[in-house]
Parts: structure tokens; C-alpha cells; sequence
């Protein structure tokens, strides 16, 4: 039974969805005909184990001589030992210790080849792997963005495994072309004539090759990328599972992933076809060669232009000449596949990173936690400035509160301090160094954050307040779980802080979640704390539990908080409101009441409710919020 | 095993693969024996050659020859007539071996095909419990590269293996009645070359096994970073994250050299038996043609059985790699494709009848694991009507929700729709009369439009605008370049995360649900917009039941009912001006919040000077 059987596809495409899903790495772009560059980069990784590859290499070379051998011993047998008129028993005795001598040689030789090649394949493909994974370390967020971790996945995992088939053939490939080149050699050397003709096919392969090639590139690329989209569409289907099933959207999906299957299958039943297509090609090319020697030669041999024995050695040379080419054949279309493979991982590793360190950036061991924002300009896309010649200061030790309305760009804001995107035009200093100017490194020691998505790891709750922070103890862990008012949680479930979280702690609520998150970055001692709205899913008598605690905590610290719950941030030295990318309030609590602004406004319906407040009187206070900020 | 039953479903692409496989190998065959009367033919020679034995077959061919070049037998005509034929088993030998290579490949894919929708069809119907204590990681690898060990598995080693069958099976026949002692020496190496297939299967396969799991391991490290990468970023954990990578991959790789390390093994002995049992005829033989009791030409035929079987005996020792990868990948993925969701239309289901659309439940507990999320929770939310639920993280307010679509069934108590238990209704009705509006928001990677039309892709325009307004987005949405073709970065990193929450607020609301449930929807924004939400919903609501989950108590100080959870009870009920005369948790909750200046200022300093 088909899954197709249990439901047939009865929808059309709806018109609000779509089948492809967008990504930067453009997925209908293929490159141009033939990348001779992925072969040379490819190279690069195998370079790293020259001399391993030297012995195997050498493996492979005993093992194509010591196979040749074996016939020829056999035919010895005959010629010496067993020559009816004068059979030895001796001689026999001596031919087979040869013979068993090769078949040693052949073991083991074809044992290393394998050996070699197998892990000498598995570790370059680990390298392959770990340098586009390092790359996406630091490849910038704007990138990150914009693409879906399923592509990226399968660009790690499926088309480095694409490869992995690959390095395994090129072993017998290595030793093919050992054997064709032995074999080129010996019919040139035995008649060049013959020779010649029988390798006159080959230019005609070349061309054919040649007017193959960007159709089969362009099909198995075509394959590769459709397995992407597949692959893309069941990793979000699996991650976002819940929508999914919350919203019914089960049978919609599978029409959809049917199509895009389907789209792959037919890909990959044409690049098939591709692939197969050259095998007749070549056997006919080598049915003419070996017409060509039989009826030339034997017409050589007829006329006595040359003796039988070259006849019969080229007969069996021509034969032998197009296994190998045969073989290649086959290896070329793996290898094919591979270099598209290798193409979509170099398309990752060549990713421009953004933000780099300067070559002479610092890493100052302390700073002073000062913040420092001078006329700021930053947008995500071109020409769409989110913040807007933003200016302001926190003095170090000093906690600022940053309030407004959804999208005005608070955590954006928070965002620059720690330089995730670059700005505009402007400045961002923390400590006085200009973010652009310290490594990235020293910026994830002095400045840490509670970011607005609480997001974990699966492993303990131990390792995950814990991070990437060695050496926190673990009694710098629990006093930050009590900080944060997560120790009574954590030591009521069954295996208290070794507890195993579910993926993004899946198995805690969003709460409990976000106290965890807020302990790792208490864990992480930084100077600077960003909190973007660490309690927002906590309630009010937890969250003054942990205001309480974080007083001593913040001592000597800098803080930048946010939060929509105002109660939060009353008693920050400092609050700025932005509004559309701009600030348009600043002060602290009892200044901005004052003030009467928006400030003032939403604070008043924090407590209120839309039945207190009538419509107008909201519609007025944003409306007074805008002209204030024009 | 199931994969070949698959197989058997593509019976014509089996069967001309499986023709195409035995004319491939006769042309093979075919080419030698030609070249040998070529030779023949050019030396002037005809019949059975020497140098080139092959019995009958040749012969065969020979006489074939023989008739064409008949009369004056001029070898030169011979030669000729040889290579056409050579040309023709040539073109014959690269056309079969294509159809071969094509009807493997492609049944392989069409399985690759069958087996991908199986998995997503299964994934999608798996329940909440299930997808919760699998990593996405794993799930993702399953439908990656277990589909791929499996489809490679069908198309190089399903044809062939029934071509190997045959191959071996033949040349053991021809060679054990020729001659019955030459003929056990010379196959004196299946046993060996069958034990050490099957041990190794064995061991491969459970090495498969372990690497399989330890590649999904490190997908989920993988996996995780990239879903991860702001936090990764946050704390410029690079080189931690590093590690963790580098220590999933040497294990796989560790796993992937043992492999490597059986299969060399495993191949390089296969050889070397066969090897050694040639010898052992060359030998045994050998000694009986210089007794007399054997012709030169009998021991070379038995060479040159032998050596047709060189080639499958390398082949096999791939094949049992493949069998190996095919069998334990095959194996994940039926373990999952085997499953039964637990949470499933009763046989005799009906769909949800609402008639009112009052929401019940009744005495119900639950818990994830043993323990006990919920403790007999008993409410009612009907129509027009607002219930609201507060109470500390962790307390069972998203189980509350979760329970109504039926992400999770009670364990014990009921909850009912209309006094229709939700457990004797279809799902898909009872999804489509209950909306949730998750806390935990998640977008997929489309445009807003598509996102906000998730529930109903063929919504009109109309809705899907309306929805957007009713959410407060719709200003957001017309500002942007793009509108609403704007695409919304995966689980919706393009927004802020307020913005989020109101596109997954439209999203629920454009489905126009029976029953709304907010479940903390709103912490992300802003009091005013949120005030502007919900004065919106009010025309929505009035006719339909609403449960909000919130920590503000602004939003739902106006709730008929709140009730205040704590560790899965309901510890107070009633309106907001009863739980504020109680003077219970609720109204001091209210206190924090509202009374914001001296009281609590006053209390929070005391707490933070007693620390
Ligand atoms: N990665 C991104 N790419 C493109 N646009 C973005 C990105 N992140 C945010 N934006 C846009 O920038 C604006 C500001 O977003 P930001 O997240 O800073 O808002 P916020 O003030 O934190 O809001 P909220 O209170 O809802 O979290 C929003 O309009 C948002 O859509
Ligand atoms: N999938 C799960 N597996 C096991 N335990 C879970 C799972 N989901 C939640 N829990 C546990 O059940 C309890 C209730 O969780 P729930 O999500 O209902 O809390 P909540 O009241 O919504 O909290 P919050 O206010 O933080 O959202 C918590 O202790 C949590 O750890
Ligand atoms: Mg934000
Ligand atoms: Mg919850």
C-alpha cells in the first residue's frame, strides 16, 4: 500500500500557499556550465592527507598489477608446467607458489585500498562538513535570517553524503585509470598503428562528453535541488508540527510535500537517465574499436604485416582498454552528482561574512559597562531604516529601560549593543570601544542577554544554564536558578538539574523556559545585562521575586531591560521611548509621568482595561504619541 | 523483508530489469568468445580453439561463423562477419546494461518516493506526545538519509543480488558436473565467503545501527546551532559550540572507520578464499593432468568457470555493506512508519455537532509523565462569555489549552463540546471549531498572506485583511514594501516579537473558531495595541466562548470567570471583584501590578534589602 492509496490528492494548489520556499541561497540559479573550481577546491581537502593517499595509491597500483599478473601466471602453468611433452611437478610447484605469492600481494593491497580510501573518505568528509558548519558560525544573521535551517541541513548532511558515494568509487576509478594508461601504453608499444585507430575512438567520446555534460549537470543539480526543497518542506512540517496539526492543515501538506516529491522524483529519474545514457554510448564506441582491430588487425595478420601474437595480445588489450573506460564511465556520472553536491556545500562555505573581527580588534579583559549609542542608523533591509539617529548613553552601573510599542525596535536596539547586524551610520560604543573594533568574542564575555525567544538546548537543565560558561561551578548555577526563582521548580521535577530537557526545553512551560534562559545569562558574569523582555511570560509575584534578587545581582553591573509590563521597569534610572524607530521620550519613571506622553499613556493601561478606557481615548493616545514624535 | 515487498509492487520495471540483467551478461559472455574466433579466424584456424575454451557456447558460435563464411571459409570475410557481431553484442551488452541500471535506479526512487510519503503522512498524524519527546533532529535525519540507505539499497543491490543468485548458482552447476572433486575444491570457498557474508552482516549491521543514531546526534548538534544561532551569537559560544560538534562527529566517525574497517576486512578475505581455492584447483588439477587422468583443456575450462565468479564474489562483499545499511535504516524508519498515534477518531467517530458552542470540562486531570499536570479541573466557558486563567509558570495553563483540540487526552475526567465528549468526535471537526493561539508561536517560512491563511489556504483576500486588521497588523502589513507578499523569515525571525504574536493571533481568528483561546498571546505587545486587539475582538467574541490565558491581569480583569491555577488545581475562582474581595493570591497578584508606585515599590525594597 502507497501512501498515495490512503488519500488520493483531491485538491488543486490552493492559492495561498506556495511550493517552493524562499531562501538567499537561490535554488533556481543553477551555476554555469562546468565548475572547474569545485574540483580544485575539492582537491584542497584531499591534499590534507597526501601521504596516506601516496600508500593507498600504491595499494591500488599493486593490487591493478598483481590482478593482471594472476592471468598471466595461470597461463604459465600451462606453458611450462603443464606442456604435455615435458610436465614437471616441480615447475607446477613453483608456478603456484608465485601464483600464491600474487594472491598475498592482492590481498593485501586490496586490503589498504579499501582501508585507506574508506577512512581517508570518511575524514575529508568530515572536513568538508565541519568547515561549512564552522563557516555558519560565523556567517552573518542577516544571512541566517533569511534561510531555512532545513536547506542548510541538507546541504550539511545531504549533499555531504552525496560526496560520501562518491570518495568510495574513486578508489576503483584510481585504479582505472592506472589499468588505461598500462593499457594505452602497451598498444602503442605493441603496434602503434593499431594502437592509434583503436584510440581514435576517444575524441569522439570527448565530444559527445562535451555536449552531454551541461544537460547532465544541469539534471543532476536539478536532482540535488529538489531533494533540498523536499528535504526543506519535512523539516519544517516536523518543527512546526503543532500549527500544523492545530490548524488541520494535514492534508493540505501532504498534497503539497506531494508535489514537491513527486517534482524530485522526476528529477532524479532524469538525471537517471542521464546518468545511463552514456552506457550504450560507450559500448558502441567500443564495439566499433574492436571491430576496427579485429578486421584490420586480422587483415595485419593475414598479410603478415604483423604476427599473430601481437593480434591476440591487442584483441585481448581492447577488450581490457574499455572496462576500464566503461567503469570511468559510471565513476563520471557518481562523480557527476558529487561535484554538484560539492558545488551547493562551496556555495555555503562561500557565504560572505559580514561581520568579521578586524585584523587588530581588541578584547579588553574588562570594561566599565558603559553604552554608548551616537546618532544610530540601522535597517535590516536597504532604504528601510528601522532605528533612527538614535542617541543615548547608560553610565556604568546605571539600568535603562527601553519602552514601546511593538515593532518600534527595542530588540533591535539590543541587537546593535551586541553588534549582530552592523550599523548604518553612527556608533555604537560599549566601554568605550566602538563595537567594530572589539572581537566578537570579548562582546559575548562583557555583554550577555536574556534574548526575547527563549531558546534551549537539549541536554540537562545543568548544562543548560551552564552553557558555554566552563567554569561556572555548581553552586554558581544553582544560585542563579534561585536568583531567578527556578530552583523550586527545577528540584521538584524527578531528576532535579540533570533533568533531561526535550528540544527547546519542550517539556517545561514557556515560563519556566524563560527562567532558565534568564539564569544562563546571569551564569555568563557579563558586565553588561540585556533583558528583552526576560519576564514576559512570568507572573508578577515570580517576577518581583526576581527583581528582588537581581538588585544585588545588578550591582556594579549595566542593564538594559524591556519589557511591556511597565511595573517591570519603574524603577530603572533611566527609560527611553521609542516609538517608530525613534526616540521620543526619555527619563526616568516620575519625569515621563510628568511629562504626560505616551509614556505616561500606556502606562495608564497597564491597569486599565478597554471597558475603562474608551476606544477614542486609545486611538488619541497613539495619535498624540505620533504628533509628539513628528 | 518489507523493502523488497515494496519492490514487488514495480513488477515491470523488476522484470525488465531483471531481462535486462541476463542479456547484459550474455553479451558479456559473448564478447570473449567472439574475440577468440577472431583471433581463430585470423589465423586461418576455425573450431575449438585452445587458448580460448569455452565449451559449447563457443562452439556455437563458431559454427555460426562457420555457416556464414561457408564455401571458400575466406577468413577474411569470416573476420567481418566476427566483427559486426562484435559490434552488435557491444551495442546490445551498453543498451541492456542501461535499462538495467535505469529499471534499478528508478525503482529505487519510486521506493525513495513511496517511503517519503509514507513518513510525512505518519508524522503528520503522530500525536503531540510523540513529537515531543522526539528531536525534530532525529525525526529529520529518518526522512533524509535512512529514505537514501534504503533507496540505495534497492537499486544496487535488489537487481543484482538476483543476478548473482543466478550467476553463481550456474557456474556451481557447470562446474560440479564436469568434474565432482574439482569441482567441491574449486567451490571450497563458499563457505567461507557465506559465513564471513553473514557474520559481517551481523556486525555491520549493528554498526549501522549505532552510526545511524549517532549521525542523528549530530543533527540535532547541527540542528540545534542553526535553530539556536541568536543565543550561540548572544554568548559568542562559537568554540563551544564547536566542540560539541566535533564531538558528535569523531563518534560518528569513529563508527564510520569501523565500518570501513569490516568491510576491507570483509572484502579483501572474500578475494583472498577464492584466490586460494583457485590455487587449489590449479594445483589439485595440475597434479591430475600430469597423471594423465586430466586434459589440459577440462582445467582451463574450470579456470575459466572459476573466473565468472570472480566478479560476484567482489560484488558481494559490497552487497552485504548494502544489505547491512538497508536493513537498520530500513528499520528506523518502519519503527516510526509502525506507529499508531495515540490520539485517533474512534471507529465510529461522528464530526462535532455545535449547537451552542459551550466548552466543559469536567473533573479532569492529566499528566505528561505519572505526575500530575492537572488535578481535577472542572470549568465551563460558554458562549459570549470570557474565562481567564492566571497562575505562576509551570502551573498547567498551556495543558489546559492543549487538552481542548485534543493535543492530549485527559487521563482522567472528560471535557465536552456541546455535551459531546471530545473523544467521540472526529479531529478534524473538533480542530476547526477550537482555535488556539499557541504561546509559543511558530511561522513558517511564506509570505504574510500565506501565514495568516495557514488554517484555510483558499480564504479570500477579504478575510485574510480582515483577520490582519482585527490582529492590529494590517497598518504593519500595507506599510511594507512587499505587503502582504512579504516573506516571513523561518518561525517568523523577520518580526519583532510582538508582531509574531499578532500574525499567529490572525491566524486563529481568520478560521473564525466556535471557541477562541488566547494562550498568553499577548505578552509580546504593548498595552495599547493590545487594548486595540481586543476592542476589536469584541464583535468577534460576542457570540462565541473565550478562554485567556494571561500574567497581565488587565487582560482579563473583565473575564466572567478566572479562575487561578497553582500546580494544576484551581485554587480560586470567580470574577475579578470576588477574587479582589477574597484577598487571595489573585488580589494580590493585582496589587503588584496595579498598585505600582509606593505599596509594592515599599515591599520590593524590603524584599531587596533582606536578601
Ligand atoms: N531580522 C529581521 N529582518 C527584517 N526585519 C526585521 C528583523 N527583525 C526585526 N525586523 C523589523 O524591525 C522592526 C523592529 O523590530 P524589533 O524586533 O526591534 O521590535 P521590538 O521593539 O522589539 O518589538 P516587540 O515589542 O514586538 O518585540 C519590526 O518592524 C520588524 O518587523
Ligand atoms: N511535553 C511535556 N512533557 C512533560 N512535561 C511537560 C510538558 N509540557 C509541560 N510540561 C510540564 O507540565 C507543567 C505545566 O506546564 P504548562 O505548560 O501547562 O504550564 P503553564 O501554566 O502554561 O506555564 P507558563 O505560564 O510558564 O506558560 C510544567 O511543570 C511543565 O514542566
Ligand atoms: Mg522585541
Ligand atoms: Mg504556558
Amino acid at each position: 500500500m502507497t501512501a498515495r492509496e490512503t488519500h488520493t490528492r483531491n485538491h488543486e494548489i490552493p492559492p495561498k500557499a506556495s511550493i517552493r520556499l524562499g531562501s538567499t541561497l537561490d535554488e533556481e540559479v543553477f551555476g554555469e556550465a562546468f565548475n572547474g573550481r569545485v574540483i580544485g577546491r575539492f582537491l584542497a581537502y584531499v591534499a590534507a592527507y597526501k601521504s596516506l593517499l601516496a600508500v593507498a595509491i600504491s595499494a591500488v597500483i599493486v593490487f591493478t598489477i598483481s590482478s593482471i599478473a594472476m592471468p598471466l601466471i595461470v597461463k604459465n602453468v600451462y606453458d611450462d608446467a603443464l606442456d604435455l611433452s615435458s610436465p614437471s611437478r616441480s615447475k607446477l610447484a613453483t608456478m603456484i607458489l608465485i601464483f600464491l605469492v600474487a594472491v598475498g600481494f592482492n590481498f593485501i593491497a586490496n586490503y589498504f585500498q579499501e582501508l585507506i580510501v574508506g577512512r581517508v573518505a570518511e575524514r575529508i568528509l568530515v572536513d568538508m562538513r565541519r568547515a561549512m558548519y564552522e563557516h555558519l558560525q560565523r556567517i552573518s544573521l542577516s544571512f541566517m535570517d533569511k534561510t531555512e535551517i532545513g536547506k542548510l541541513m541538507s546541504r550539511l548532511q545531504g549533499d555531504v553524503g552525496a560526496l560520501q558515494e562518491f570518495l568510495q568509487t574513486a578508489v576503483f576509478a584510481i585504479g582505472d585509470m592506472v589499468l588505461l594508461v598500462g593499457i594505452i601504453a602497451a598498444m602503442i608499444w605493441l603496434d602503434w598503428r593499431l594502437g592509434l585507430m583503436t584510440l581514435a575512438v576517444l575524441p569522439i567520446l570527448l565530444i559527445i562528453r562535451i555536449i552531454w555534460l551541461p544537460y547532465a549537470r544541469k539534471s543532476f543539480l536539478r536532482a540535488r535541488v529538489t531533494s533540498s526543497i523536499v528535504s526543506g518542506a519535512l523539516a519544517e512540517n516536523i518543527n512546526g508540527i503543532r500549527a500544523v496539526q492545530g490548524l488541520s492543515r494535514e492534508y493540505v501538506n501532504f498534497d503539497l510535500f506531494d508535489i514537491r516529491a513527486t517534482d524530485n522524483l522526476n528529477a532524479a529519474k532524469r538525471a537517471s537517465k542521464f546518468g545511463v545514457m552514456m552506457l550504450p554510448i560507450v559500448d558502441t564506441l567500443t564495439g566499433s574499436a574492436m571491430a576496427i582491430v579485429v578486421i584490420v588487425g586480422g587483415f595485419f595478420v593475414l598479410g603478415g604485416t604483423i604476427e599473430v601474437g601481437v593480434m591476440v595480445a591487442f584483441v585481448l588489450f581492447v577488450q581490457r582498454f574499455f572496462d576500464p573506460i566503461r567503469a570511468l564511465t559510471m565513476h563520471y556520472n557518481v562523480l557527476q552528482r558529487a561535484m554538484a553536491s560539492g558545488e551547493r556545500i562551496f556555495e555555503v562555505i562561500d557565504v560572505p561574512v559580514d561581520i568579521e573581527d578586524k585584523p587588530n580588534a581588541i578584547d579588553p579583559q574588562e570594561i566599565d559597562g558603559s553604552i554608548k549609542f551616537e546618532n544610530v542608523t540601522f535597517g535590516y533591509l536597504p532604504n528601510q531604516p528601522i532605528l533612527k539617529n538614535i542617541n543615548f548613553e547608560v553610565k556604568p552601573g546605571e539600568t535603562v529601560a527601553l519602552v514601546g510599542p511593538t515593532g518600534s525596535g527595542k530588540t533591535s536596539t539590543t541587537a546593535l549593543a551586541h553588534r549582530f547586524y552592523d550599523i548604518w551610520e553612527g556608533s555604537v560604543k560599549i566601554g568605550g570601544y566602538d563595537v567594530r573594533d572589539m572581537t566578537q568574542k570579548s562582546l559575548g564575555r562583557h555583554v550577555s542577554m536574556v534574548l526575547q525567544e527563549p531558546f534551549l538546548f537539549s541536554g540537562t537543565i545543568f548544562e543548560n544554564i551552564k552553557y558555554a560558561k566552563d567554569e561556572a561551578t555548581r553552586e554558581d548555577i544553582v544560585a542563579a536558578a534561585q536568583a531567578v526563582g527556578a530552583h523550586e521548580f527545577i528540584m521538584k521535577l524527578p531528576d532535579g538539574y540533570e533533568t533531561e530537557l526535550e528540544q527547546r526545553g519542550g517539556n517545561l512551560s514557556l515560563g519556566q523556559r524563560q527562567l532558565i534562559s534568564f539564569a544562563r545569562a546571569i551564569v555568563a558574569d557579563a558586565k553588561i545585562l540585556v533583558l528583552d523582555e526576560a519576564t514576559a511570560s512570568i507572573d508578577s509575584y515570580t517576577e518581583m521575586l526576581i527583581q528582588q534578587a537581581l538588585q544585588r545581582l545588578m550591582e556594579g553591573r549595566t542593564g538594559m531591560v524591556i519589557a511591556h509590563r511597565l511595573a517591570t521597569i519603574r524603577g530603572a534610572d533611566r527609560i527611553i521611548v521609542l516609538q517608530d524607530g525613534e526616540i521620543i521620550e526619555m527619563g526616568n519613571h516620575d519625569e515621563l509621568i510628568a511629562l504626560g506622553g505616551l509614556y505616561f499613556r500606556l502606562y495608564s493601561m497597564n491597569y486599565a482595561s478597554f471597558d475603562d478606557i474608551p476606544d477614542e481615548l486609545i486611538q488619541q493616545a497613539t495619535q498624540a504619541a505620533q504628533d509628539s514624535s513628528t | 523483508m518489507r523493502i523488497t515487498r515494496m519492490a514487488l509492487q514495480y513488477r515491470k520495471r523488476l522484470i525488465v530489469g531483471i531481462i535486462a540483467i541476463f542479456l547484459a551478461s550474455g553479451f558479456q559472455l559473448a564478447i570473449p568468445i567472439l574475440i577468440g574466433s577472431a583471433v581463430d579466424a585470423a589465423i586461418g584456424l576455425d573450431g575449438g580453439t585452445v587458448d580460448l575454451p569455452n565449451g559449447t557456447v563457443m562452439r556455437a558460435i563458431d559454427s555460426a561463423t562457420n555457416v556464414f563464411g561457408e564455401g571458400n571459409n575466406p577468413p577474411k570475410t569470416a573476420l567481418i562477419i566476427i566483427a559486426v557481431f562484435l559490434f552488435i553484442a557491444s551495442v546490445g551488452r551498453g543498451m541492456s546494461a542501461m535499462f538495467q541500471n535505469y529499471m534499478g535506479e528508478s525503482i529505487g526512487q519510486h521506493i525513495g518516493y513511496d517511503l517519503r510519503m509514507l513518513y510525512f503522512e505518519k508524522l503528520q498524524r503522530l500525536s503531540f506526545s510523540y513529537h515531543a519527546g522526539v528531536h525534530t533532529g532525529d525525526l529529520i535525519t529518518r526522512g533524509i538519509l535512512d529514505v537514501e540507505g534504503v533507496r540505495m539499497f534497492v537499486q544496487t543491490a535488489l537487481l543484482r543480488s538476483v543476478f548473482l543468485v543466478v550467476l553463481i548458482g550456474t557456474g556451481m552447476y557447470l562446474m560440479l558436473s564436469q568434474d565432482l572433486t574439482l569441482g567441491l575444491i574449486s567451490l571450497s570457498f563458499v563457505p567461507f565467503v557465506a559465513w564471513r557474508a553473514t557474520a559481517t552482516n551481523l556486525k555491520l549491521r549493528e554498526n549501522w545501527y549505532a552510526l545511524q543514531d549517532r549521525l542523528s546526534a549530530l543533527t540535532k548538534v547541527m540542528d540545534e546551532n542553526l535553530g539556536g544561532i541568536r543565543v550561540v551569537r548572544a554568548f559568542s559560544s562559537q568554540n563551544h559550540e564547536m566542540k560539541k560538534f566535533d564531538v558528535s562527529s569523531n563518534e560518528a566517525l569513529a563508527l564510520a572507520n569501523t565500518q570501513v574497517g569490516i568491510r576491507a576486512k570483509n572484502i579483501s578475505l572474500m578475494g583472498l578464499a577464492f584466490m586460494i581455492s583457485m590455487a587449489a584447483v590449479l594445483w589439485v588439477g595440475g597434479q591430475r593432468v600430469i597423471d594423465g587422468e586430466l586434459r589440459p583443456g577440462e582445467l582451463t575450462q574450470f579456470i575459466a568457470f572459476m573466473s565468472i565468479l570472480l566478479e560476484p564474489v567482489r560484488q558481494i562483499g559490497m552487497m552485504v555493506n548494502g544489505y547491512a545499511r538497508g536493513s537498520a535504516t530500513g528499520g528506523r524508519l518502519f519503527s516510526v512508519l509502525d506507529l499508531d498515534p495515540t490520539i485517533q477518531n474512534k471507529p465510529d467517530a461522528k464530526d462535532l455537532e455545535i449547537t451552542n458552542g459551550t466548552l466543559e470540562f469536567h473533573n479532569v486531570s492529566f499528566g505528561y509523565e505519572e505526575e500530575h499536570t492537572l488535578n481535577g479541573v472542572s470549568f465551563k466557558a460558554e458562549p459570549g462569555h470570557t474565562v481567564g486563567i492566571v497562575g505562576p509558570p509551570g502551573s498547567g495553563k498551556s495543558t489546559i489549552a492543549h487538552l481542548v483540540p485534543r493535543f492530549y487526552d485527559p487521563g482522567e475526567g472528560f471535557i465536552t463540546i456541546d455535551g459531546q465528549d471530545l473523544r467521540d468526535v472526529t479531529i478534524e471537526s473538533l480542530r476547526k471549531a477550537v482555535g488556539v493561539v499557541e504561546q509559543d508561536t511558530f511561522l513558517f517560512t511564506a509570505s504574510v498572506e500565506h501565514n495568516v491563511a495557514y488554517g484555510d489556504p483558499w480564504a479570500p483576500d477579504d478575510r485574510v485583511t480582515a483577520a490582519t486588521k482585527y490582529a492590529q497588523l494590517g497598518d504593519y502589513i500595507e506599510r511594507l514594501p512587499g505587503g502582504y507578499d512579504t516573506l516571513v523569515g523561518e518561525r517568523g525571525v523577520s518580526l519583532s516579537g510582538g508582531q509574531r504574536q499578532r500574525l499567529s493571533i490572525a491566524r486563529s481568528i481568520m478560521l473564525k473558531p466556535y471557541i477562541i483561546i488566547f494562550d498568553d498571546s499577548t505578552a509580546a505587545i504593548d498595552a495599547a495595541t493590545e487594548q486595540r486587539i481586543r476592542a476589536a475582538l469584541t464583535d468577534l467574541t460576542k457570540d462565541r466562548a473565550t478562554i485567556i490565558i494571561s500574567h497581565r491581569l488587565s487582560s482579563l480583569m473583565h473575564a466572567d470567570e478566572i479562575l487561578f491555577i497553582e500546580a494544576g488545581k484551581i485554587v480560586e475562582r470567580g470574577t475579578h471583584a470576588e477574587l479582589l474581595a477574597n484577598g487571595g493570591h489573585y488580589s494580590d497578584l493585582y496589587e503588584l501590578q496595579i498598585r505600582p508606585s509606593d505599596d509594592s515599590r515599599r515591599k520590593h525594597d524590603e524584599g531587596g534589602l533582606s536578601q
